[in-house]
């Protein structure tokens, strides 16, 4: 029962990391419609400006607002330079457009920073405060996860801009006609994303330590996560990364075995959206002929 | 009068083709430059091991600005294959057929040097000095063309087991293994080593190189009862492996494959005090062990890694191992002098007696002969005390 | 087709059968991955192209394969040529499998489940249970075949014209399925769903079996591949390899057959380019070529050679 319970909790420990990128992937679908597939990349680009800064003699702190800064104007850049020349062009060519974006971030990162691993320090103190199952930061990047979900519900529930950023996504002819800027609305869904990934990327590295390649086993299982909680649903997409974890941990330690427990997860999961195609917790949405 | 003669005859004597016939090429080779090639995962997921490709090329460097080897200046090609082994096919194909290299050097991984076994040696092309720790490179009747390096996993596998028999024949033993060749090899020489006492293994876990964390097994082995661990991950995965086994509370005897054994790509991450009594095997000096701060060797590295390969890390080990193979090849090239067969170049590959790149442990030397392709056969078990790996007990192997 | 559409295909035929003759063996060995890719490449645009189901997965099915060749030919010595069929027809079965239940899912969830198949596969090729089939993580090597009845050419050149007929046929198949009822199905289906549906065309059943088709096409493929490179092992088949065979159907150009050829000539070679531009950061050259291809030709080269085409076309007419 002890070990049910340590592997419970160290699944949702790794379900943090899954449902803080699951976030971004949230918020550029609700910008955009798209799943961009390089916000794993974008995350682990801004945490590597995060190192610099902190490596520099920055204090954590400042470090961190200064990074979440940064990360959100490279999401504005990058949508208004790269993504805007495909705005009109067929979905997959979009698509191709966040490949080349994943390989080159990813490439031109290991090219200034090497690959090899870097530890990056965490805001949380280092004596393990629930007892031995969970360290601080753990615990304290799935609260941080979840003050980022909250955030995020208020900013799309209760402000005027989040519901002008659904709009622009949902329906950008009629966004526009009652006056709404929808470039700009895009670009700032793809600040907030990067963002929001930024945050993810430094709550992981502590945990994962930071190389390169750090975001691209997570990508996985934040699409995953993502799509099981409601893709347009970012309080799903956080439970979505819990269960993910969770489920994970407990196939591996308990039902399958660690070489399958990928597979069996993931079938898993596409078949619960094969029975409930929104996702747990996702709008189901009626199209007209 | 008379001297034209005599001068005419000296000249012929001179110009015979008794004197010229002592410089033999093979293609790669010629009066002005050596062509060598390798292939290298300088992206996906293996690239991590991409730095040992650049600090050879940067090794080169300083030998060609410093006369080259016999006064032939070394050209050193070498592509990326993302670890995948159809790209090292097909670049290693481009090399031979195309870039006509005189041999292959330190290509690297398992998968890719499996891929192109082979091909090299039915092309009769030396493909020397593999970097991989697996034993099957150690076969010259029917491989002749093909040699490794560094002491194979298995062997190191065989180490600890027996070390574990030795020390503490009551044992209960946790595997953390990385599900590929390298992990597998390891597993096999460590049960191969406790014989018919593989009952002692409690628990074996696996991890991919594609899994965020191993949290989750290190979580399972302590679960399980262990109180030895046989920690087979490469440095990314250490690091969290030592780090949460610490601070699980689970304080097993921990033995960490060399491939991690750096006190500064990982005992540091993990956390110093967290990796006391780790114990490990090196044949190589640790670039961040304080006891070789003002060793001449490794102080000579210092100063080629500034000087060739400033965006190299000085911290990863690594970074000595390319060092300390590429002046192996040196060696082995400026004994090829003049004949520059790839014939010639493996028979002085096969060849080395007592020979000791400086930055290998005291007592650890390179010893190959027609039958033994295993240029280093040596380790020296290893314990780390907090600042330091302490060397401990005899150098086991040859 | 029309006399003047044959001439073409005719000229690049006869181009392309002069290659081996006039090119260095690794060249030749190069361009036998162009045709194995074009085939491959093909497969997935059956599905995606021309009936909309994308699929971020298809590596899981060259896979397949690949190593349905490699197992027939190390374990029971089967000849190569024989083990085309046989991969083939697996994997339009489990092509077919797959599509039945990914009926349920549109867009972006196939593309989580296919993605989740190719992620997944080199676990399940590695699974200790059936590694005495499959070799585990050592994989298995296997050898390159010999020109029949003495013929005056050699091992590259023979496996390069054998892999040219199969390409030849397997595109002519395609072409003959795509221009008639069931392309027309196919792409209805892509277009307007409902209609289509609405219209008596039995979606289920022709989605599931371009799943299969496509899974099919791309496991000829993944066979000829491992001939091709005499090995196969888990990790040659990651995620990146169904990844970049997306790329090449929308860089060659979606809905196309030459679009095949166009991609799988992209995906062979500018990766060698990027990386002869570029030591330090090949993959980021790679991307953006990408990128410079996307914007210049959002159709792919095929619709830019299509549009070039018609413009040359009005401007004859005006004459």
């Amino acid at each position: 029962m002890d070990a049910f319970l340590h592997q419970v909790l160290a699944g949702l420990a790794t379900g943090g990391i899954y449902a803080s990128l699951a976030l971004a992937l949230v918020m550029i679908y609700q910008a955009t419609h798209l799943v961009n597939f390089a916000q794993g990349e974008m995350a682990m680009f801004a945490t590597y400006f995060a190192w610099s800064l902190i490596n520099a003699g920055v204090p954590y702190w400042p470090a961190f607002l200064l990074t979440v800064i940064f990360a959100f104007v490279l999401g504005v850049l990058i949508e208004r330079v790269i993504i805007r020349p495909v705005e009109n062009s067929p979905v997959l060519a979009v698509v191709v457009v966040f490949i080349a974006l994943l390989v080159i971030l990813n490439s031109v990162t290991g090219w200034i920073f090497t690959y090899t691993i870097k530890s990056f320090p965490s805001p949380f103190p280092a004596e393990p405060v629930f007892g031995k199952y969970m360290s601080a930061h753990e615990g304290g990047a799935i609260g941080v996860t979840l003050v980022v979900l909250l955030l995020l519900y208020a900013f799309f529930r209760f402000t005027p801009l989040g519901l002008a950023l659904r709009a622009a996504a949902q329906n950008p002819e009629s966004a526009r006609l009652v006056g709404i800027r929808v470039g700009w609305m895009l670009a700032l869904g793809w600040g907030l994303a990067a963002a929001i990934g930024g945050v993810a990327g430094m709550m992981v590295a502590p945990i994962v330590y930071l190389d390169p390649n750090m975001m691209g086993g997570v990508l996985l299982y934040a699409f995953a996560a993502a799509l099981v909680g409601g893709i347009d649903n970012p309080a799903g997409a956080v439970f979505g990364g819990f269960l993910v974890g969770v489920l994970e941990n407990v196939l591996g330690a308990f039902v399958i075995g660690n070489e399958l427990k990928l597979a069996v997860a993931l079938v898993l999961i596409i078949g619960v959206l094969v029975v409930k195609p929104s996702g747990f917790f996702g709008k189901v949405f009626v199209t007209r002929v | 009068m008379k001297l034209v003669p005599i001068a005419a005859l000296l000249a012929v004597a001179l110009a015979s083709p008794a004197a010229v016939a002592q410089k033999k090429y093979d293609p790669g080779a010629n009066d002005k430059e050596i062509r060598i090639g390798n292939t290298n995962p300088y992206s996906g997921p293996a690239s991590s091991y991409g730095t040992i490709g650049k600090g050879i090329g940067a090794y080169f460097k300083m030998v060609n600005e410093k006369g080259g080897i016999n006064g032939r200046k070394v050209v050193w090609i070498s592509y990326d294959d993302s670890y995948s082994p159809p790209k090292t096919v097909e670049m290693v194909r481009k090399l031979v057929e195309q870039d006509q290299v005189l041999l292959l050097f330190q290509t690297l991984g398992t998968p890719g040097n499996t891929a192109i076994h082979k091909y090299m040696n039915s092309k009769k092309v030396p493909q020397s000095f593999v970097a991989t720790g697996a034993t099957k490179w150690n076969d010259p009747r029917n491989f002749p063309w093909t040699m490794g390096f560094q002491p194979n996993y298995q062997t190191e596998g065989r180490i600890y087991a027996q070390h574990i028999l030795q020390n503490n024949p009551k044992a209960k033993i946790g595997i953390l293994y990385q599900n590929d060749d390298y992990g597998k090899d390891y597993l096999k020489g460590f049960k191969d080593g406790l014989g018919d006492k593989t009952s002692m293994i409690v628990k074996e876990v696996s991890y991919e190189v594609s899994d965020p964390t191993v949290d989750s097994q290190i979580v399972q082995l302590q679960a399980s009862g262990a109180d030895t661990f046989f920690n087979i991950t490469i440095p990314k995965f250490a690091a969290q492996a030592i780090r949460k086994a610490y601070d699980t509370g689970w304080k097993p005897t921990h033995y960490l494959n060399n491939v991690s054994a750096s006190v500064g790509s990982v005992l540091t991450p993990a956390g110093l005090e967290k990796s006391v009594g780790l114990i490990s095997t090196n044949y190589l000096k640790d670039p961040t062990d304080p006891q070789w701060k003002s060793d001449p060797a490794m102080m000579e590295w210092e100063a080629f890694m500034k000087k060739y390969y400033p965006e190299g890390s000085m911290t990863d080990p690594f970074n000595v191992y390319a060092y300390a193979v590429a002046h192996t090849l040196h060696q082995v090239l400026k004994q090829s002098g003049d004949n520059l067969t790839r014939a010639n170049v493996m028979k002085q590959a096969a060849s080395l007696k007592g020979f000791r790149p400086e930055t290998l442990l005291p007592g650890i030397r390179i010893n190959t002969d027609a039958g033994d392709f295993a240029p280093i056969e040596s380790e020296q078990l290893v314990r780390f005390n907090g600042v330091t790996f302490q060397r401990f007990g005899p150098i086991i192997g040859k | 087709m029309s006399r003047r559409q044959l001439i073409p295909v005719a000229v690049l035929l006869l181009a392309a059968c002069a290659l081996p003759l006039l090119v260095s063996d690794y060249r030749v060995f190069q361009f036998n991955l162009v045709l194995v890719y074009a085939i491959a490449l093909l497969g997935l645009n059956i599905l995606t192209g021309y009936n909309g189901q994308i699929s971020l997965g298809h590596g899981a099915f060259y896979a397949i394969g690949a190593y349905c060749a490699a197992i027939l030919m190390d374990k029971y010595g089967v000849p190569y040529w024989a083990t085309l069929p046989v991969a083939g027809a697996v994997c339009l079965l489990v092509g077919f499998l797959f599509g039945l239940p990914a009926l349920r899912l549109e867009g972006l969830y196939l593309a989580l489940a296919t993605f989740a198949l190719g992620v997944s596969l080199p676990s399940l090729l590695k699974y200790h249970h059936i590694e005495k089939w499959t070799g585990g993580v050592q994989g298995i090597v296997i050898n390159k075949p010999e020109p029949p009845f003495g013929l005056p050419i050699n091992a590259d050149q023979w496996l390069y014209y054998f892999t040219l007929a199969v390409a030849v046929l397997m595109f002519v198949l395609a072409w003959n399925l795509l221009r008639g009822r069931i392309g027309r199905a196919l792409v209805a289906i892509r277009d307007q769903h409902i209609a289509a549906e609405a219209m008596g065309i039995n979606t289920a059943m022709v989605k599931s079996l371009a799943f299969g088709v496509s899974a099919m096409y791309t496991g000829v493929a993944g066979a000829l591949g491992a001939i091709a490179i005499q090995y196969v092992a888990p990790d040659s088949f990651n995620i990146f390899v169904s990844i970049v065979f997306l790329v090449g159907i929308v860089i060659g150009g979606l809905a196309s057959i030459s679009g095949a050829i166009y991609g799988a000539l992209f995906i062979q070679f500018v990766p060698n380019i990027a990386d002869e531009i570029s030591k330090a950061a090949p993959w980021a050259i790679f991307g953006i070529f990408l990128l410079g291809f996307v914007y210049l030709m959002p159709m792919g080269v095929a619709g830019a050679v299509r549009m070039a085409l018609a413009r040359l076309q009005r401007k004859a007419q005006n004459r």
